[in-house]
């Protein structure tokens, strides 16, 4: 048996999660807590670095407050674990580990960069290659409201209870528009292989981004006479498909304008109230690590994954047999590491700027507005899809008015939804 | 009282979707945010601010030389011009200090002295910053203004017995304080 693949994956596996991700999550806390400082006209944390006047010196070094991650991480560690006597134990202790685990594993799914050579082997930047991509992901991903109902129930106590089915009934609500959501762009793509899809993307222009495609950019004639136009108009399906994806992940990660699992104001802590010491700490980075899957999935999917874009990877980084040069794939994951930190920054910058919803006004908005609005998304996008297939006369006599027909339908249903709620209310 | 009756604006079909109003949002937060970065965050010029927003980096900067005048720090003793103690011990402040922070051991001027006049002076007098709540009514009630809340607010210590006020570190803080005082009036 050769060990060489095994030894491979071993090192891609703690590379991509010691190395890579958990300092990504250390100091996604960090940002937080620096950007939420600075909306707010405030400093933040800017004083943990190196005590260096406890070994003699005259300075401490500050660093900004860099160190402060590894303060929190230490504290987590060394204060009391305490469990509460009403407490159900085992369930209370597999909480944690639900919460967190399944963040971790969607992680191996997610193409960091395009591919290096290596004393001639050619190495994936990705731990697991497979066929699957997204749909790994939702299925993994949504083991994680276990861990929340989980310790919900398993704290024994109203308000954590109260989390833990507020998380529930929102993850599976929301699991619906991110799914379908999704289904447009499969529609562009035509497969599911994650790296196969940024690989389509680097030549092809993003999806929010198509302004070139393998005979040229926006600006040449070339484009415009290989589906250019075509391609723009995908624009719109992409954008609402785009809207509804990234507002679920929100959901779906229980951050700021959804994150009623944990709203103070109401429910002390949310269920993580019963947690304390490093329990409260892998909850606290299951959230984080969800929201930084959530936010390479999304640059994955619309904003071109590892590719440079703008036609500069086949320019920069192709060999001229077609295949990557040997250094590409840490360029890509740079690029790729790049665009998810400026998202985890966007999921931050809402976080300080919009206010939590009302739990009916989640719901609402997750099966009445985008569920709907997803739904006919798919139908809009099989239209443009299909149309050079069925010519211009048919999609314009049937397709379009039969759209309009089901726009309609659709209105009309979510009206009376809302119509009958009034009425019982007055 | 009238009943004020308060009814929801009318929203129009594109304030409907919020999204005008979350972008609305979200550029108010930036520009906050560059503001902060830019050391230019409202309220970053008031009270010697660090610039990175409108908080004061604590041990580099100070606002000493900003304290107003009725600013009630430690409680000191105050002597006047010549050096003389003001405190006759009349134990007013012990009697009003309400988390009984102050002891006085008063003691007599003794006949010799060009001044036993004034009868008494304190031998001992010890303020206990644990205890002190720095309400200022030692102040107020003291007949011969020899008592003053300072501007010092850093009172330190790492035991208990560090953090009691004794009379020469009282004097230490409280320095001189000019005015008149009857009882160094000789025809009174």
């Amino acid at each position: 048996m050769d060990l060489l693949p095994l030894l491979i994956s071993a090192l891609k596996v703690f590379g991509f999660t010691f190395l890579v991700i958990m300092p990504l999550i250390a100091y996604s806390t960090y940002a937080e807590r620096r950007v939420a400082a600075i909306i707010q006209d405030r400093v933040g944390p800017n004083r943990v670095g190196i005590p260096a006047t406890l070994l003699g010196f005259r300075k401490d070094f500050k660093f900004f407050g860099l160190l402060q991650p590894v303060a929190d991480g230490l504290k987590g560690l060394f204060k009391e674990d305490f469990t509460p006597a009403h407490v159900r134990k085992a369930f209370y202790w597999m909480a944690p580990a639900f919460t967190a685990v399944p963040a971790f594993i969607t992680l191996c799914v997610i193409p960091f960069g395009s591919a290096v050579t290596l004393f001639g082997h050619e190495i994936q930047m990705v731990i697991a290659d497979i066929g699957v991509g997204p749909l790994f992901i939702f299925a993994i991903a949504s083991l994680s409201v276990y861990g929340i109902t989980l310790a919900g129930w398993a704290s024994n106590s109203k308000y954590p209870f109260f989390g833990g089915v507020r998380s529930c009934a929102q993850m599976i609500s929301y699991e619906i528009s991110l799914g379908l959501s999704l289904i447009p762009v499969l529609l562009v793509f035509g497969k599911l292989n994650l790296t196969d899809i940024v690989t389509h993307q680097a030549t092809n222009g993003w999806l929010l981004l198509p302004f070139w495609n393998e005979h040229g950019s926006i600006f040449s004639e070339q484009f415009w006479l290989n589906n250019g136009s075509w391609q723009l108009l995908l624009l719109l399906p992409m954008g609402i498909s785009f809207f509804v994806f990234t507002t679920s992940i929100f959901a779906e990660t229980n951050r700021m304008p959804f994150d009623l699992p944990e709203c103070e104001t109401e429910l002390v802590g949310g269920y993580h109230t019963e947690y304390s010491s490093m329990k409260f700490a892998l909850f606290f980075m299951g959230e984080y690590a969800a929201m930084i899957v959530g936010s390479a999935l999304i640059v994955t999917v619309f904003l071109g994954g590892w590719s440079l874009g703008f036609g500069l990877d086949q320019l920069l980084l192709q060999t001229t047999e077609g295949g990557w040069k040997w250094y590409a794939g840490f360029v890509h994951m740079g690029a790729f590491l790049a665009k998810t930190i400026a998202f985890v920054l966007f999921f931050i910058w809402v976080r300080w700027t919009v206010p939590r919803f009302r739990y009916d006004q989640l719901m609402k908005l997750g099966w009445v507005v985008f569920f709907e609005l997803a739904l006919f998304n798919i139908f809009l996008a099989a239209l443009i899809i299909a149309a050079p297939h069925i010519g211009l006369l048919y999609t314009a006599l049937i397709g379009f008015p039969a759209l309009a027909v089901l726009a309609a339908f659709m209105y009309f249903i979510t009206r009376s939804v809302e119509d009958k709620r009034k009425k019982k209310v007055t | 009282m009238a009943v004020v009756k308060v009814t929801r604006p009318k929203l129009r079909w594109y304030e409907h979707l919020f999204l005008p109003a979350l972008l609305k949002g979200l550029g108010i937060t930036l520009k906050h945010a560059i503001g902060a970065v830019r050391g230019r965050a409202s309220g970053a010029s008031d009270l010697a601010s660090s610039g990175l927003g409108v908080t004061m980096q604590y041990p580099e900067q100070k606002w000493d030389d900003q304290l107003p005048d009725y600013y009630r720090g430690v409680p000191a003793l105050v002597t006047d011009e010549q050096g003389r103690e003001r405190c006759v011990s009349c134990q007013l402040c012990e009697f009003i200090c309400p988390p009984k922070a102050i002891a006085i051991t008063p003691g007599e001027i003794t006949s010799t002295d060009p001044w036993a006049k004034v009868e008494k002076a304190p031998e001992e007098f010890d303020i206990d910053m644990i205890r002190c709540i720095y309400c200022g009514m030692c102040e107020e009630v003291c007949p011969e203004q020899a008592i003053y809340l300072r501007q010092d607010y850093a009172m330190t210590g790492t035991t208990r017995k560090e953090m009691v006020n004794n009379k020469d570190r009282l004097y230490e803080i409280g320095g001189v304080r000019e005015g008149l005082v009857n009882k160094w009036n000789e025809l009174k």
